[in-house]
């Protein structure tokens, strides 16, 4: 159940953030969502892809500094409470986000909740116990590709 | 017969002088230091007020009849107001941080260097220095006294000095073990962190050459000393001191180590209840209280030190006929010491201004997780603090920390932290959280 | 000549005597130190005991200044290899003074001072104070760093022995240095000379006007610096800039300086044997010619320094001075015949950097260094790739993994520098030799 990530080095000057996107676009890979983090000095661009094997040669190709990290992804209902619901189900569990972000897609009235933590195997399990709709890779892309 | 566990060696007769001996000269001198006051405007205006003049001196119980001098008093006439000589003879000028911005300055002639340097070498050599040691100074040197004190008393027992000065653990250590330096020098909390690198390096603590430790600066506890001395395989000795009165030198242990001589042919020493300003019964803790009997430039008379310790005037085996102060376990104000270094609460809040205009809510915690301090100041973020960029937000931390460096002369974690979780306080904000623990022992 | 109680201060002082010494008994009084110095460092130290046999050379075979040329040099390496006590000419026991600088890697270079050495070091740092219009009234603000490195305390111990008020505020925190430098009239300050356009530079921030101070002169030294730079001190600071030179191998500051007219550094040429080699050939080059400065000491006594490799390249100004000073000049330094650089007084080898690289990832990872100068303040900053290795998807992680580079680098190299990550394959390569070192200072 859960997803691979793609992060990518990017030093924090202008212009460096296109050179993988053109890159991914080049090679004709379609970014599903994509969170950016950054500090005064670097940044770290975090990817999802529907084939993540390629994407992440293409991006070596390109001469980046690529990593692959297993994300977990949530769906819930895009309306107030809806992040807190799953933040409540991990409160009580010794879980720890390291970090997360959230995408909303097409008109649909869901959004994607997307999660790195310490553990991803526990959190899946507590998740799913509180019956939390976790996503396959599939059904994420399906769901943002449809 | 006791047993001293190494030579009980004596730098300067005068150290052993008998009791009546030692008050007469007491007395001469502060009949001497009065009259010099007398030329100070400060103390003109305060013997003024106070209707005594030099001839009051009798006995040294007059001494309580004199006035008393405090750090603000010294911050008031800031440069170098208290001076009773002229500029021209000074050799040396050293600081001390102050409650703002501002230090406090204290100056030196040649001969109360020369002074300074023989009464560190007094405590150097009761606890173990020999010429033919190599003395390693791990403190910072520069306007803090405690350097330099140090470097001169070893300088002038004739040992070799290597000026390592403060930071680089792992060189200190390899200076340590490469130069086989017999007695270390720095605070207690220093030497933890050396012992902590050498047992991280491998090194057990025959290994290391250091015979000797005199430590300082900061307080510390006789638990520090135990786990110091096993640690380092060395024998660790406390000594006191502070820059307003002339800086390391004020006292320290002889080799029984049952308490620090107060160099008395130089210093004359009360201990004195803070509130009420009276002496405290014999052996009872008391704020201390110094008058320098014979420094030229910048005598002081009843300098309030805010230091709480204790005074034991009996005979020590040791043959010196001073008294003993007992390890400083508390201050009367609200003085931190981080790694050695004197810090009030007011120059965070100082700090704070400058980078942010006004002084948000703040709190300082200190604790000691290692062996080494750590101060954190978690400020409260504002609104208009706030930006949504990760950059600026480090960029405020960052200008926050260089602003506290600057001032204080430290490095400090600082934390921002979300409005309204620090506790507010109604009347004096408590601003100020210290973890570390301080037996009074 | 030691100063007399009736002495005035300003003009000539007694302590200078030696700069004016008439050349032939300079020449001779160099000669039979030097005979001096090659026996003690013959009897008592083994590695120039062995140089000195491979030379074919005997202890007593120097019978004229010319046959200095057939010594054998020493190098910093023979410092590295002899460490710690392998070039102590006397026992542990005379040793009062031990200082050390950064070697070319992880481990220091050792030097070691007896009592008479010490002296000898105050006294030429006395002159040096002396030729730069200094007395016993002047308040002097020693803002160069205290501890192993030599310039600090040495600066310290020769302003205190001319009688001046010393100041010994250490490096940094320029708002003190200012504060300080107006509350208590200092008129000399010893730093680097980019740390004081800094200061000047600051002050005007604070609205103080260094040129309204009673600050008269600064005794710089430590880093190379310009006669533009000279130019702009002097006229921003109201004061005069005297430049000074020295290495801890040789005592440490205090080798040479200039005097007031400015036009080259005197050396103390009672103490220190001066030579200009072609440092390809190890030739000696005649007075007027540019080359490597080699120095040999006369008087010191616990390590001795015979010939020593300064790697600094000046010449020897072959003319005398206006001063009257019989002792010779050399020309400001500026460049070195090793990879060395100097940053805010401090000096670096590229290799130092490397090992503190090394010691953090294991590997050699591609990196530059970059040396800028802003607002006149050094700067050094280490551009390190990113690896696969290194790489983490979290902020947190990079940031831990900076922070040890930068710690790994301080511990090293004694002083803090910037650590920046950078994407892979952005730092150029080089065929053969790699540029490690981009220095974009410009010495103005």
């Amino acid at each position: 159940m859960k997803l691979h990530q793609l992060s990518v080095f990017l030093e924090n000057k202008p212009g460096r953030l296109s050179e993988p996107c053109v890159a991914l676009a080049d090679a004709g890979i379609n970014i599903l969502t994509l969170s950016l983090a950054d500090t005064q000095q670097f940044g770290i661009l975090r990817l999802i892809v529907r084939d993540w094997q390629k994407a992440r040669d293409v991006l070596e190709k390109a001469g980046c500094v690529v990593k692959v990290t297993e994300v977990v992804a949530i769906e819930v209902a895009d309306q107030p409470g809806g992040l807190a619901t799953v933040l409540k189900a991990l409160e009580s569990e010794s879980v720890n986000i390291e970090y997360m972000y959230a995408f909303t897609f097409r008109s649909e009235d869901k959004a994607v909740l997307v999660f790195r933590f310490d553990d991803p195997d526990a959190a899946v399990a507590k998740l799913q116990d509180r019956k939390l709709n976790v996503l396959s890779p599939v059904e994420l892309y399906e769901l943002v590709e449809q | 017969m006791t047993d001293f566990p190494f030579e009980n060696r004596i730098w300067d007769s005068a150290e052993t002088a008998p009791r009546a001996e030692l008050e007469r000269l007491q007395l001469d001198r502060l009949r001497g230091l009065v009259s010099r006051l007398a030329d100070v405007p400060f103390y003109k205006n305060a013997f003024a007020e106070a209707g005594t003049s030099p001839e009051d001196i009798r006995s040294l119980d007059d001494l309580r009849r004199l006035p008393m001098t405090t750090k603000d008093d010294l911050r008031e006439h800031y440069p170098l107001g208290f001076l009773a000589v002229g500029r021209d003879k000074l050799a040396r000028i050293h600081g001390s941080s102050g409650t703002t911005g501002k230090p406090t300055f204290v100056a030196y002639t040649a001969a109360d260097l020369e002074l300074w340097a023989n009464l560190c070498a007094r405590f150097l050599v009761a606890g173990g220095l020999r010429p033919e040691h190599t003395a390693q100074i791990a403190f910072g040197y520069g306007l803090f006294t405690g350097g330099f004190g140090l470097h001169y008393g070893v300088e002038k027992v004739g040992a070799a000095i290597v000026p390592a000065a403060a930071g680089n653990t792992q060189r200190q250590l390899t200076l340590m073990c490469d130069l086989q330096t017999d007695v270390l020098v720095c605070t207690p909390s220093y030497a933890l962190t050396i012992a902590e690198a050498a047992a991280a390096a491998g090194l057990e603590p025959r290994d290391l050459p250091p015979r000797f430790g005199h430590f300082g600066a900061e307080p510390w506890t006789e638990d520090m000393r135990r786990e110091i001395e096993s640690r380092l395989g060395l024998l660790a000795f406390n000594n006191y001191g502070l820059s307003e009165v002339i800086g390391p030198g004020v006292s320290g242990e002889c080799a029984l180590r049952d308490g620090m001589h107060v160099q008395e042919d130089h210093f004359l020493i009360e201990c004195l209840d803070p509130d009420t300003l009276e002496p405290v019964a014999e052996g009872e803790q008391g704020e201390l209280v110094i008058t320098t009997l014979t420094k030229e430039a910048f005598p002081v008379l009843r300098y309030r030190t805010r230091d709480i310790a204790r005074l034991d005037r009996s005979p020590c085996p040791c043959g010196r006929t001073t008294a003993r102060m007992s390890r400083v376990v508390g201050r009367t104000d609200d003085m931190l010491i981080i790694r050695g270094v004197n810090v009030f609460p007011s120059q965070i809040e100082e700090a704070l201004l400058h980078v942010e205009g006004t002084a948000p809510h703040y709190m300082i915690e200190v604790d000691r997780p290692g062996t080494l301090d750590v101060a954190t100041v978690r400020v409260e973020v504002r609104e208009q603090d706030f930006s949504d960029k990760m950059s600026q937000m480090q960029a405020l931390r960052d200008r926050i920390d260089r602003e506290i460096q600057s001032i204080t002369g430290i490095r400090m974690s600082v934390e921002l932290i979300e409005p309204q979780t620090l506790e507010r306080f109604v009347g004096k904000a408590k601003r100020v959280i210290d973890h570390r623990v301080t037996d009074s022992s | 000549m030691t100063e007399q109680w009736n002495d005035s201060p300003g003009g000539f002082h007694p302590a200078s005597t030696p700069d004016y010494l008439p050349a032939a008994q300079l020449r001779d009084l160099q000669l039979r130190r030097l005979q001096g110095v090659l026996r003690l460092a013959h009897d008592n130290v083994e590695p120039y005991r062995a140089k000195l046999a491979e030379a074919g050379i005997g202890p007593d075979d120097v019978k004229s200044l010319d046959d200095v040329a057939r010594l054998p040099f020493t190098v910093k390496e023979d410092l590295r290899d002899a460490y710690p006590f392998g070039l102590f000419a006397r026992p542990i026991g005379e040793v009062v003074r031990l200082h050390a600088s950064s070697g070319t890697t992880g481990k220091p270079t050792v030097v070691a001072y007896t009592q008479e050495d010490l002296k000898v070091w105050s006294e030429v740092m006395v002159r040096s104070f002396a030729a730069c219009g200094c007395h016993r009234g002047d308040v002097i603000q020693n803002a160069y760093g205290y501890g192993l490195f030599t310039g600090g305390l040495g600066a310290h111990y020769g302003a205190e022995a001319l009688g001046a008020t010393v100041i010994p505020i250490s490096g940094g925190n320029t708002e003190r240095q200012i504060m300080v430098m107006k509350d208590f009239g200092v008129t000399v300050i010893c730093c680097t000379p980019s740390y004081l356009l800094h200061i000047i530079e600051r002050a005007s921030e604070m609205g103080v006007d260094i040129r309204e101070l009673p600050l008269k002169a600064g005794v710089f030294g430590a880093e190379p610096w310009s006669e533009p730079m000279r130019v702009r001190i002097e006229a921003a600071g109201n004061i005069k800039a005297y430049d000074i030179y020295g290495l801890s191998e040789i005592i440490g500051p205090g080798v040479g300086i200039e005097c007031e007219y400015q036009a080259g550094l005197h050396i103390f040429e009672d103490h220190f044997l001066v030579e200009i080699i072609d440092p390809e050939t190890g030739d000696p080059l005649p007075d007027g010619q540019e080359g490597e400065l080699v120095l040999t000491t006369l008087s010191k006594r616990a390590m001795p320094m015979i010939r020593y490799r300064t790697r600094d390249i000046t010449q020897v100004v072959p003319s005398p001075c206006p001063c009257g000073r019989t002792i010779r000049r050399i020309k400001r330094i500026t460049r070195r015949s090793d990879d060395m650089f100097i940053i805010r007084g401090v000096n670096v080898f590229p290799s130092q950097v490397e090992t503190a690289l090394l010691a953090v990832e294991g590997t050699l990872p591609h990196y530059q260094i970059v040396l800028t100068r802003e607002h006149d303040l050094d700067q050094m900053e280490v551009q390190v790739e990113v690896t696969p290795e290194v790489f983490s998807d979290e902020v947190r992680g990079l940031e831990q993994f900076r922070a040890q580079l930068s710690h790994a680098l301080e511990n090293t190299l004694g002083l803090r520098c910037k650590v920046s990550l950078v994407e892979p394959n952005t730092i150029e390569r080089s065929m053969g030799k790699a540029k490690r070192v981009m220095d974009k200072r410009k010495l103005e």
